[in-house]
């Protein structure tokens, strides 16, 4: 279905910009690409509407001038503090010499990661206290049962499931990535400020995160594990002058997690960009005029609303399966 | 592409918010969670067992009743019919010394009717014997008057006796 939907998407796609082409490019031409990756981006404020926007504090530090903090109110309209300004083609914070100083500004992303990790630790935290208050006897409902599922559901179904023996020591880490990809998955596709960031489709916190699930393959396994690597089981030809094998078995090491990182990356990130595709049709079907303009926006709507369902379903396959492979990983490492 | 490099920026705070939502998760929330889920599966586990045990005890306690509700009964009707047997004899050996009771005292009203009819007829023997002596006196003392006669009649009682 979602196949379909990207050659509808990229018919469509291909269509308008034959359109767009014959005509001449005017002042207020919708850049549809800005806007997506715009939004898909990072950036130094958090934009809710037109007027309505968070400036967030910037952080930059550099050997000569050290830790600057200002708020990105200051870069508007080219302007600059301390001599950091906005670079015109990657739209990143850069010195007077045009050099990335070390840039730790509290961005779009970051606030989004921070009300992420905010949410999870008071839900956690919440669940705690429900326990200490009603102890166990007692079965929770509503929310509190609802999570309680989604814990219950992580330890016996997918550690248990996929490293057998010792999983106890594992599921926690793989409760908290479900939890984690999942949180921000469905912040993600609010449309407005307490999510819509594009978290789980950024590959710097995606490869943060599979970088742990390689800690964890790695940093745990038994001897074993390793002697599989460097010396497998296999006619000695093909490890002996040659190490073949081992050569394929220690590229493996690392695919794996660099699997991890593009396949979330990318499946969120998709997700966004057709989301948003949908929606910049509607714009760019009323340039031409409402007879075009009207019919398409109903499309334009049917076709966000069966995205976002399908989103909402992705956002909890994509952390099932994040989760699912990393404790696979783990379990082969822990019991080949 | 800027999309497929990571920034440093995200990645020092998601490194850093990572490891502080681990910490929270893994450390605090996740093993209170389980370990609480664990315990109430165990619990209910161990409620549904003494629940079936209890189930059991019951069914035992209600046979364990019927069983005595009919030795109960057993008894009783034992009882019923030891009385009947008893009540039976009873009433026979009653019959039976009544009945000798009777016979010996017809037996005995029969003696003494006897006693009383032979007292009686001794009675009556001796009246008239006394009343033929005394006829016989008379007799005697009319025709005693005549020697001849006298020794006629007493040779003829002698002879008669």
């Amino acid at each position: 279905m979602r196949r379909l939907l990207c050659v509808l998407m990229f018919l469509a796609g291909v269509a308008m910009c034959s359109y767009a082409g014959e005509e001449k490019p005017e002042k207020n031409e919708l850049d549809v690409p800005g806007v997506i990756f715009g939004h898909l981006g990072d950036s130094y404020e958090w934009h809710i509407a037109d007027g309505a926007v968070i400036h967030l504090p910037c952080i930059v530090y550099d050997i000569d001038k050290g830790l600057t903090v200002f708020s990105s109110s200051k870069l508007k309209n080219g302007g600059g503090y301390a001599g950091y300004h906005l670079d015109a083609m990657s739209g990143k914070i850069v010195n007077e010499n045009g050099e990335r100083p070390f840039d730790i500004s509290i961005t779009k992303n970051v606030l989004q990661l921070f009300i992420v990790c905010v949410l999870l630790c008071a839900v956690v935290i919440g669940l705690t206290v429900w326990y200490k208050r009603n102890g166990y006897e007692k079965a929770p409902g509503g929310f509190v049962g609802a999570m309680e599922a989604v814990f219950d559901f992580v330890d016996k179904d997918i550690a248990k499931a996929n490293i057998g023996h010792g999983y106890e020591k594992f599921s926690p880490y793989l409760g908290t990535v479900f939890l984690f990809i999942l949180t921000c998955n469905l912040l993600g596709l609010i449309p407005v400020f307490p999510g819509g960031a594009n978290l789980t489709g950024n590959i710097a916190v995606t490869m943060t995160l599979s970088v742990a699930t390689w800690i964890a393959v790695n940093f745990f396994a038994p001897k074993k594990y390793f002697k599989e690597i460097l010396w497998p089981d296999v006619p000695v030809f093909l490890k002996a002058p040659l190490p073949i094998m081992p050569a394929i078995e220690f590229i493996g090491v690392f695919t794996k997690p660099f699997s991890l990182t593009i396949r979330l990356f990318a499946n969120i990130f998709a997700g966004h960009a057709i989301i948003l595709s949908l929606t910049c049709i509607i714009f760019i079907a009323w340039q031409s005029g409402a007879a075009l303009g009207l019919p398409m926006t109903v499309v334009s709507v049917l076709f966000c609303m069966f995205m976002n369902c399908l989103e909402l379903l992705v956002a909890f396959v994509q952390a099932y399966v994040f989760t699912l492979l990393s404790a696979s990983f783990i379990g082969l490492a822990q019991n080949e | 592409m800027g999309l497929l490099t990571p920034d440093p920026g995200l990645l020092f705070w998601m490194v850093i918010s990572f490891a502080v939502v681990f910490v929270v998760v893994a450390k605090f929330g996740f093993p209170v969670i389980i370990g609480m889920v664990n315990k109430r599966k165990e619990y209910i586990e161990m409620s549904l067992l003494s629940a079936r045990e209890a189930n059991d005890k019951l069914a035992g306690i209600k046979s364990e009743g019927e069983r005595l509700i009919a030795d109960a009964k057993n008894q009783q009707q034992e009882i019923v019919a030891g009385a009947m047997a008893e009540r039976t004899k009873i009433v026979l050996a009653a019959q039976e010394q009544a009945s000798a009771e009777a016979s010996r005292i017809a037996r005995e009203s029969a003696d003494a009717i006897q006693r009383a009819k032979d007292a009686a007829l001794s009675d009556v023997r001796d009246e008239v014997a006394e009343l033929a002596v005394k006829v016989a006196e008379c007799v005697i003392r009319e025709k005693m008057s005549d020697d001849a006669e006298q020794k006629k009649a007493v040779l003829r009682m002698i002879d008669q006796l």
